[in-house]
């Protein structure tokens, strides 16, 4: 086969992936900064990515930032004590039990949502529990704090995965020659498995920070409404105040802000394997 | 080939019995959008089946959100049912055709003072016909309230601190506080907006939640004392918890009409007519009154209700309960728009 004919074969291949990048990627984007950079009479303004500027979409860009962050943080500090106990497991029950862990990630996450809506209602199974055994019930339904178990719930296994995954391959020689030349569990946990955590940690940093960062329907239903993401200013925008125009000013501002944040993550990321997601 | 033969005559009677299903040959279509879980799905079937047109049914969950999707133009909708204030907006910006007396015989079923509470949005009753209609109102749990409720004062004096369940909508929260204090709710008055909004901020930290569908679910499982909710939600709920009452408080409200009108993309305005006067005709009314258990403006179906159902006042409010009531028409551009701003800073207070 000529080298031509080679090259031919090769993009016929990758027809349908460029059909679909063009079609489901960058032609959304151009619609949505067709609308972001307009008004509603089509003219050309800047007002709807600045409105980002504004007291309400700057508090609830801070909030989001905060519970995205806060998730991303909490995820880890519950991460790594569970990877270090699976790898003091043999493999057949590491596996099982990162099965089970990854077991709820086939329902639909919705469904997981609303389950935890009753659990923490004023009357729902936590307080159940809790007022059964004598103490005051507790009110978590619609604060900060329920939507804060929500997101953590729902994005831990995407922190544990990677972090598991680059913790796994480290070789045991490595851990034993260390502990030969004295470190206890401590220094080995800090010069050795942290640092060559870190790709997982990146890739689960990403992976937990930026949908976090976006989400809408998580506070819609354990916040009550009473929580207001900027994710859910977005989408206020197009479904109730009929506004797309504003709705994907501030989209882009959130995709820049993530794309920065994106940035500073990769390039700490020295070997590399935390980007390849990206 | 004795096997092939058995297939086929297998494949032939299933073929047969499939044609069985569709009396009528299809003759036309419509494109029907309705707010969500507003119809029984067996009066669609019916339609189709008398008249041969068949129905392409699309629901949304709030007015706003048809409003969007229907100015989107993705699909033509040839029928819309929506609230008044929308319908307003509609037919202000020329999307309904006028209707065609003359082809909607049953439509005088429908009560005298139903036309007349339709004209603030639809001078002339021109351009629709009224669906269902209702109030807002308080629904409570009386097993957890021991004083008679008859006013908004409840939501606002701070006695049911955290037990209280708002409509996550901006029109029904700020009508509420502007009917309170004594306001039109249909007000173009920027201080007396601001002044609900006051109202509404000191009063975020007493609310539970702020809900729409999920409001009664809440108050039905006894994780909220009171919620503002729709007349026929209340119904409904009561049907889940006999403890819970529904009063429209005596300051007034919201008295809502959804109605349905034909949009100026429809192309066979005969069979959309056919399917607005379908929906009059008293036997099929009945059967979407007993499906969804808002008020119906059908006389017709009022008067073939059983003595209980008539005296239940969610479903046949009473002439006095409604005497403050308004029904919502559009707010100037200005006074939307401050009222989207202020309805955000609540929101993210």
């Amino acid at each position: 086969m000529s080298r031509v004919e080679k090259v031919n074969k090769r993009s016929l291949f990758s027809t349908p992936y460029i059909l679909w990048i063009i079609g489901f990627t960058v032609l959304p984007l151009l619609v949505i900064f067709q609308y972001a950079l307009t008004d509603g009479n089509g003219k050309f303004t800047l007002t709807n990515v600045a409105a980002t500027f504004d007291m309400i979409h700057m508090k609830a860009m801070v909030y989001s930032l905060g519970i995205a962050l806060g998730c991303t943080v909490i995820c880890i500090l519950l991460s790594y004590p569970l990877v270090m106990a699976l790898r003091c497991l043999n493999l057949k029950k590491q596996k099982s039990t990162l099965f089970i862990f990854i077991l709820p990630m086939w329902m639909n996450f919705i469904l997981r949502i609303l389950a935890w809506q009753l659990i923490l209602s004023n009357n729902g199974i936590l307080n159940f529990v809790v007022t059964g055994l004598g103490f005051a019930p507790l009110k978590i339904a619609n604060t900060g704090t329920a939507l804060m178990i929500g997101v953590v719930y729902d994005y831990l296994p995407y922190m544990v995965l990677p972090i598991y995954n680059a913790i796994s391959e480290i070789d045991e020689d490595i851990i034993e020659a260390a502990r030969d030349l004295g470190a206890g569990s401590l220094t080995v946990f800090r010069k050795i498995i942290l640092p060559m955590s870190v790709p997982g940690l990146l890739s689960g940093i990403v992976m937990v920070f930026v949908p976090t960062m976006t989400s809408f329907v998580i506070s819609d239903i354990l916040g009550g409404g009473k929580i207001q993401l900027i994710g859910n200013i977005i989408e206020q925008e197009f479904t109730k105040a009929a506004n797309w125009n504003l709705g994907s000013g501030l989209s882009v501002s959130l995709m820049i802000f993530v794309l920065i944040s994106m940035a500073f993550t990769t390039k700490n990321d020295t070997e590399g394997k935390g980007a390849a997601i990206w | 080939m004795k096997k092939l033969f058995f297939t086929f005559v297998i494949v032939s009677i299933m073929l047969a019995m499939t044609g069985c299903g569709k009396k009528r040959e299809i003759t036309g279509s419509l494109t029907v959008f309705n707010l969500g879980d507003y119809m029984d799905p067996d009066v669609l079937d019916k339609f189709t089946e008398e008249t041969g047109i068949e129905i392409k049914y699309e629901e949304a969950l709030t007015p706003e959100e048809m409003y969007t999707k229907y100015k989107a133009g993705a699909i033509d909708y040839d029928l819309l049912c929506c609230t008044d204030y929308m319908t307003q907006k509609l037919i202000q910006e020329g999307e309904y055709q006028e209707l065609d007396p003359s082809l909607l015989p049953n439509k005088t079923n429908i009560g005298e003072k139903y036309w007349i509470n339709s004209e603030i949005f639809d001078p002339g009753n021109k351009y629709t016909v009224p669906y269902f209609w209702g109030t807002l109102g308080i629904l409570y749990d009386t097993s957890r309230v021991k004083e008679p409720i008859d006013s908004w004062e409840v939501l606002f004096n701070g006695k049911y601190k955290g037990e209280i369940i708002m409509q996550n909508s901006m029109r029904d929260s700020y009508l509420i506080a502007l009917k309170y204090l004594g306001y039109s709710l249909n007000t173009n008055e920027e201080n007396e907006i601001r002044e609900a909004h006051e109202l509404l901020l000191k009063q975020k930290p007493d609310v539970q939640a702020y809900l729409v569908d999920e409001a009664r679910d809440e108050v039905v499982a006894g994780n909220a004392i009171m919620a503002v909710a729709y007349s026929g939600e209340a119904h409904l709920g009561k049907l889940y918890n006999e403890n819970l009452a529904y009063v429209v408080p005596k300051e007034g409200t919201n008295l809502w009409i959804d109605s349905w009108g034909i949009t100026k993309n429809c192309k066979d305005v005969e069979a959309a007519h056919k399917f607005i006067d379908f929906l009059c005709r008293e036997d099929v009314a009945k059967t979407n009154f007993e499906y969804i258990y808002y008020s119906t403006p059908n006389e017709a179906v009022i008067a073939s209700l059983t003595d209980a159902q008539r005296k239940d006042e969610t479903l046949v409010p009473p002439e006095n309960a409604t005497e403050n009531c308004e029904v919502c028409v559009q707010n100037t551009p200005e006074i939307t728009e401050l009222m989207n701003k202020l309805w955000k800073e609540l929101k993210s207070d």
